[in-house]
């Protein structure tokens, strides 16, 4: 009987995991929509290319070889299936975990949630160098950014400690983002239970540094070698606006991201078959729905205040930074803490759109603000309501993965930029990428087979 | 006759259309225009950067006429798009040499 409770509790882990991995999925449709919304229509066709290609490479990098540098899967996966006593070793791991204990589940399940992770960070980039990217360009720097820039970082915190993934001994084995600083008792000593010493180490619950500030990094660094779209910035030092063309689209993409959200940060519980970690799961999920909404709020008043009206954009980011924010840390707050600390990235987000473009950063969507400045206050927000962790652990961490992927990217973007070029000619900048590099436009008029398309 | 060229706010095109049809124009053309007067437009900002709204959107109705009927219908169009207020429009008329029915060959007055 008790095998068959274990059974039943795997079950239901594994298919929250699915469940929660689907949620994620769909977020490339938000961020998709989003950016369709917020670029020209002469780009709009180009930008969705960008967005199912990344999707799919990702997938594809991740499966041949990401996931073993993260978690150490094995290339092309082939260690997740388990052997012939997977059901026995299983219930061998469930019976010392305990019910209430560590989760267990499928390893494919794993994999499929943390796929789609991947795929996130990498929509974060397509966003920022729309427009003017070329599109081979940027599915080169795909496959690099999801088959190694990424899961090597994300090794560092969640692999770490795993048997074979790159984490495994820490970063290069130098230091570990796990155990920066050991937990000191009255005496000075390092607090050891149940055999183990006990560390205070980087936490980033479900990844707004892992996954998001590391997409922005990645952005920021193609950003700069790439320049601004033509016309954003006059000599004069003005800065132009350039409004996106379909905001239905990006309002829709931003309710997709929303929704989505509550699997990324739900399923990062990674457990659902117990009371402590049901109630866990709702925590979390109402804790990500208050940041969105309290993101908004602040973000639509703060851009009230500033610009005199209420800018539908902002408060799009507005909700988007909130859930950034809420992502370090969804399940220590409370409802009131998670709707501040969402707020203060919605806060945040405004006055960082408003300072990149006074640097001359040209982000058409506000990637790099909402993901990347929003991620670091996300990180920074962990110790307000998590005793476990400290600023200095997660100052540190936070530093080590915005180097690494920051620094990697830029050879990446700048190799890549060397072999075939980054930016598409200023003639096909002025027409438009959907012709240049896709020949086929998103809004087709006039183009029937006789010419009138009628 | 008369072609009779009116800018008007889009929102008015009911009302200018009613007021057509009650004095007996059979038939007007309407498209969607943009452009700027006096005015010259006027600015607006998107994620906080000014942009200037230099064209606002205006429809342009076009009806031929015969010459008796011009003046009523520049005091219909007059009448049924005024609010008083900025950005009204313009009527412009000019002259039209020849009008054809396609179906039947009908000219002149015949095929309006």
């Amino acid at each position: 009987m008790e095998n068959n409770i274990f059974e039943l509790q795997y079950a239901i882990d594994t298919f929250y995991f699915l469940v929660c991995g689907a949620l994620v999925m769909w977020m490339a449709a938000g961020f998709s929509m989003l950016e369709a919304g917020l670029v020209r229509t002469k780009n709009t066709t180009e930008i969705l290319t960008k967005n199912v290609t990344l999707f799919a490479i990702s997938c594809t990098a991740y499966m041949v070889i990401g996931y073993h540098f993260m978690y150490g899967g094995g290339f092309f996966l082939d260690g997740i299936a388990g052997g012939d006593s997977l059901v026995e070793d299983a219930l061998k791991t469930s019976a010392d975990n305990g019910f209430g204990g560590d989760s267990v589940y499928s390893g494919a399940s794993d994999f499929f949630f943390q796929v789609v992770f991947v795929a996130t960070a990498m929509s974060i980039v397509s966003g920022a160098v729309a427009e003017r990217m070329k599109l081979w360009a940027f599915m080169l720097f795909a496959v690099v950014m999801t088959a190694f820039i990424y899961p090597m970082e994300g090794a560092w915190t969640w692999g770490g400690g795993v048997e074979g993934s790159m984490g495994e001994n820490g970063v290069f084995g130098i230091f570990s983002l796990q155990e920066l600083f050991p937990v000191l008792d009255a005496a000075g000593k390092q607090v050891v239970e149940d055999g183990e010493a006990q560390w205070i180490g980087f936490s980033d619950f479900a990844g707004s540094g892992i996954v998001h500030m590391a997409g922005a990094a990645a952005a920021l660094a193609g950003v700069l070698l790439l320049g601004p779209r033509k016309g954003k910035y006059s000599a004069d030092g003005r800065v132009n606006a350039i409004p996106g063309a379909n905001l239905p689209l990006a309002t829709l993409g931003m309710f997709i991201l929303w929704m989505g959200w509550f699997g990324f940060n739900g399923g990062s519980v990674l457990k659902l078959g117990d009371i402590a970690n049901a109630n866990s799961v709702a925590m979390v999920f109402l804790n990500t729905n208050a940041a969105a909404a309290g993101g908004l709020i602040a973000a639509i008043i703060v851009a009230r205040i500033m610009f005199g009206k209420a800018d539908l954009t902002m408060a799009l980011n507005g909700a988007l930074a909130g859930l950034v924010a809420i992502t370090a840390e969804p399940s220590t707050p409370g409802a009131l803490g998670a709707t501040l600390i969402g707020a203060v990235g919605g806060v945040i987000v405004v006055f960082s759109i408003v300072f990149l473009d006074k640097l001359k950063i040209d982000d058409p969507v506000g990637a790099i603000s909402v993901h990347g400045v929003v991620g670091i206050w996300g990180l920074l927000a962990v110790p307000l309501t998590n005793s476990g962790t400290s600023f200095a652990a997660q100052i540190i961490g936070m530093l080590t993965i915005l180097i690494w992927v920051f620094v990697v990217s830029l050879i990446a973007w700048f190799i890549i930029k060397m072999i075939m070029g980054i930016r598409v000619s200023e003639e096909e900048e002025y027409e438009g990428l959907d012709i240049g590099e896709c020949g086929m436009e998103a809004y087709p008029e006039f183009t029937g087979s006789k010419g009138s398309g009628i | 006759m008369k072609m009779v060229m009116a800018i008007i706010k889009p929102f008015k095109l009911d009302d200018v259309r009613e007021a057509l049809s009650e004095i007996g124009v059979q038939g007007i053309t309407v498209t969607e225009v943009k452009g700027f007067g006096r005015q010259k437009g006027h600015t607006e900002l998107y994620r906080g950067a000014e942009y200037v709204v230099d064209f606002l959107p205006k429809v342009k109705v076009e009806a031929v006429v015969d010459d008796g009927l011009t003046d009523q219908v520049i005091e219909a169009i007059s009448k049924a798009a005024n609010t008083g207020k900025i950005g009204d429009g313009k009527i412009f008329i000019t002259a039209v040499e020849q009008a054809v029915r396609i179906r039947t060959g009908e000219t002149g007055a015949e095929a309006l």
